[in-house]
């Protein structure tokens, strides 16, 4: 592998990127420790000091997903760093960390740190590596052939003297930086493919690693929000007297999202909250309810979407074939739930503004503070903690706002506190989705066509100011999934209907694949059973043309033994599915009682994610990303009453629990293809493999999530 | 034990015992535990979930026995023995605080604080708990990232190397 790299590139790449949002960079304790006693910082990414240390900055946030350790391994890797000897830092807002997987935002979400970065960390390493070799060859006067690197270590290779990088910082940062470096193959890889101890783990055993939810500052105050309870709700008067007089209460301020109770802590904002008088202006949506929505989309799509793909002639297909079917599928709005509810601390004064955001991008952060407060962008100064939990819900900046325009409004420093039933109340859902499905089969049972309409409302126009322009109409976010499919069916067809029923909608993990990676796996089995095959070995057949596909599918056949039966009570479903550039193939096997409930016992999970990084990280990802999964397909429902949420807490909006949680057990395939992502594949591949395995308890196909014992009580 | 003691301006200040340290808490009785651990002393280590427990977050021990603090006044436990995660052990040597770096659990890491304070209270109670015992005694922490499966290894890890 060879790529073009230097620094001005660096720098270019991030001034197109940030649209001049440049904030000046920070100077750390490393920073102002190593820089007295001379450094090499031949890029953004890393600095080695004379001393030996090595800082690596991160711009990827933390969220469980383990970048804050596997971004740094790409650039050890290339370098050929001792691990032990890193240190980590964060970047703050600047558009030299861009993400060029999302046209140079700062932003973490859609499984795109690795995917998005790993060129560019490993050709910093690279880069880094190549002129301390140089710097070493001329010290001793020899080729840089005969040179070796191990460990912060260069050593020529026939006298057996050895430089450490620190003793070659000077000389090496006068070096000019290589147009040209080479990148390892991943057969030579030392770091890359072990899992060393997560970085982030040993502060989250303790209590002492700082989430948004825990940041202090000198004369902060605490503010609740009080936020009309229908979608695009507006305060008509408000009266704060009784809210003021509880203890503790400082201000009552209206903001854009609503009231905010300002106290000296949370208990007192929290009781004034409650004591606040607020009459709303509800607006049209306090007419809508989920029966209303729900017939909407039937409606919308008895008409034709935009075609997203279309192989073969899926019409004359449907029209001639043996045996034609159809069916509907329906998946609800659902909440992120992230444990920590959204928070988020502000620092406004009349010259800058500090924001402490547990978020998953700087980005929309640094925007969203710089409109709130009004201030020039370089005024606007971003810091980040841990999440306590991401899912895409913080790739939102509703509580920047929340916070920024609170601090400015009372001249202090303050932190916003959601509640759970703000953050349940108030999220930007998983869209309701309604999707048609139609199958031909010929004589033999094969499919023969394949049609898929989708109605939902666009995700793509949440991040593209152009909307469906573009793209003629076709968003790519809602047919992921749908419109790759990857089985060898003749005559395919994909559409695309838009509609928005005006509640509020995001990023939820795994996107549009949480719906069509249920979708096509359950109807798919359904069309395998139609035609009289096996849905294993029919996948199989049709999968010839996708080896990897088929090598995750057979992986996880093999391991989940199903060419045998399981044991007796239970029963298993299977599914494959892409997403994010990663394969995952689950098997699950559940059991069904006479209540109807359904209990997952076991979770086989074959991954190919390409040439791998931390293979624990993965397995953690697919273990947790299979969770989700199964508590949005057993539990997960966002039901609408009259324009409002009708689940408040955990009590009604129930999470999986330890005793409900199954075993899972993941094989990674080994691999040399380009790394996908692997925090959402697992959750899109869920749904599909565990309503097969409830038609095989049950003989009762799902076409409505989530599922509930009530729909499989009968066969009890 | 002692419960209140009269401040300088002759209020009644509670009496906390906290991790083993005496905090005189001039705060209003309802207040919850949760928050007086969190914004009077500072320790943030417990965390805000749900407030009506039913998440675990909150999770800390009173008398070694696990509570919600979020939903437990502050006046009931006043001169009682409080432990926070901040408390659970020196330098985060605890069998189970190892065991959770050793099995890797935390993944977004926020409930873990709730996580490690139900499973202490179980293994000092049980010192060797079957799977059947770690359902019955964790099933009231939510982990929203699903590391279930690692925090159950974790305890066993934990309970082997104890009674080993």
């Amino acid at each position: 592998m060879e790529s073009i790299i230097n620094r001005r590139t660096f720098l270019k790449a991030g001034a197109a990127a940030g649209g001049g949002l440049m904030v000046g960079v920070y100077l750390s304790e490393f920073e102002s420790e190593v820089s007295a006693a001379g450094s090499f910082e031949p890029n953004v990414w890393v600095k080695i000091g004379s001393d030996d240390r090595v800082r690596i900055m991160l711009t990827q946030l933390e969220m469980g997903q383990g970048v804050m350790t596997s971004m740094p391994m790409l650039v050890a890797e290339e370098l050929d760093l001792d691990w032990n000897k890193i240190t980590t830092e964060w970047a703050g807002a600047d558009s030299r960390y861009g993400n060029p997987g999302f046209g140079g935002q700062q932003l973490t979400a859609g499984s795109n740190s690795v995917r998005g970065y790993w060129k560019l960390l490993r050709e910093a390493g690279a880069t880094a590596r190549a002129m301390l070799v140089t710097a070493a060859a001329q010290t001793w006067n020899v080729p840089e052939s005969s040179c070796a690197t191990d460990k912060g270590v260069v050593i020529h290779q026939a006298s057996g003297r050895r430089l450490t990088y620190g003793a070659l910082v000077d000389k090496a940062a006068a070096l000019p930086v290589p147009q040209k470096v080479t990148l390892r193959e991943p057969k030579a890889f030392k770091l890359l493919g072990q899992s060393p101890a997560r970085l982030d783990i040993p502060a989250k055993v303790d209590g002492s690693a700082e989430f948004g939810m825990d940041v202090k500052l000198p004369n902060m105050l605490i503010a609740r929000v009080v936020r009309c309870p229908v979608f695009g709700g507006k305060v008509r008067s408000f009266n704060g007297d009784k809210a003021k007089a509880v203890a503790g209460v400082r201000h009552v301020v209206q903001i854009s999202t609503g009231v905010a109770v300002v106290a000296d802590n949370y208990f007192a904002a929290s009781r004034g909250a409650q004591a606040l008088e607020v009459t709303w202006d509800e607006g049209p949506m306090a007419k809508i309810s989920g029966a209303d929505i729900s017939k909407q989309f039937a409606e919308k799509a008895q008409q034709p979407g935009v075609v997203a793909r279309n192989d073969g002639n899926v019409e004359a297909s449907l029209k001639t074939a043996a045996k034609t079917f159809e069916r509907v599928f329906e998946v609800p709005y659902l909440a992120h739930a992230c444990m920590e509810p959204m928070n988020c601390t502000a620092d406004v004064r009349s010259d800058r503004c500090d924001v402490w955001a547990p978020t998953q991008g700087q980005t929309p952060t640094h925007l969203a503070a710089i409109a709130a407060s009004g201030l020039p962008p370089q005024a606007v100064k971003v810091h980040t903690t841990y999440m306590g939990g991401g899912f895409g819900r913080r790739g939102e900046a509703d509580f920047v706002t929340d916070a920024v325009e609170t601090s400015k409004a009372v001249g202090r420093p303050v932190k916003v506190i959601w509640t759970r039933e703000d953050d349940l109340q108030h999220d930007f859902y998983r869209p309701q989705t309604y999707v048609r499905m139609w199958a031909a089969l010929d004589a033999s049972g094969n499919p023969v066509a394949w049609m898929q309409r989708i109605v939902q409302p666009s995700l793509l126009k949440r991040v593209s100011p152009q909307g469906l322009e573009p793209t003629k109409g076709i968003d790519f976010i809602s047919v992921d999934g749908a419109a790759t499919l990857p089985y060898a069916i003749p005559n395919l067809r994909v559409e695309y209907t838009e509609f928005d029923p005006g509640i509020p909608y995001g990023f939820w993990r795994s996107v549009g694949n949480s719906v069509n990676g249920y979708v096509t796996e359950a109807f798919f089995d359904e069309v395998a059973a139609a035609g009289g095959k096996d849905p294993y070995e029919l996948r199989r057949q049709l999968l010839a043309k996708h080896p990897r596909h088929k090598a995750v599918l057979e992986l996880v056949a093999e391991k989940a033994g199903w060419s045998q039966p399981p044991a007796r009570g239970r029963f298993r479903g299977i599914a494959v599915h892409e997403a994010f550039g990663t394969i995952v193939g689950l098997v699950t096997e559940i059991s069904v009682n006479s209540t109807g409930a359904v209990r997952a016992h076991k979770i086989t999970c074959a991954v190919d994610c390409g040439w791998v990084i931390h293979p624990d990280t993965i397995k953690g990802q697919m273990e947790g990303g299979l969770i989700y999964g199964l508590t949005a397909a057993l539990k997960g429902d966002i039901t609408i009453t009259n324009g409002r949420v009708t689940q408040r807490n955990f009590n009604d909006y129930q999470i999986l629990r330890h005793n409900e949680s199954p075993q899972v057990d993941v094989y990674i395939v080994p691999s040399t293809e380009e790394p996908g992502g692997i925090g959402e594949p697992s959750t899109a591949a869920l749904a599909g493999s565990l309503a097969n395995a409830v038609f095989a308890a049950t003989g009762k196909r799902i076409y409505k999530m989530p599922i509930r014992p009530d729909q499989l009580r009968s066969t009890a | 034990m002692l419960q209140y003691i009269l401040s300088k301006e002759e209020t009644l200040v509670m009496i906390l015992i906290v991790n083993d340290k005496r905090h005189d808490v001039d705060v209003s009785p309802e207040t919850p535990l949760l928050w007086v651990i969190r914004d009077t002393l500072g320790l943030t280590g417990t965390k805000f979930g749900c407030g009506i427990a039913q998440c675990g977050a909150c999770t800390v021990h009173v008398d070694g026995t696990p509570i919600r603090s979020c939903i437990t006044a502050v006046s009931g436990v006043a001169g009682k023995k409080i432990t926070t995660i901040e408390g659970l052990s020196p330098n985060a040597s605890h069998a189970l605080q190892l065991a959770w770096i050793a099995e890797q659990v935390p993944q977004c890491g926020y409930c873990q604080s709730g996580q490690l304070m139900s499973a202490a209270a179980l293994l000092t109670k049980n010192p060797k708990p079957t799977d059947q015992d770690i359902d019955n005694a964790m099933s009231g922490n939510i982990c929203r990232c699903g590391t279930y499966q690692r925090i159950r290894r974790a305890i066993h890890r934990a309970a082997g190397e104890r009674r080993g």
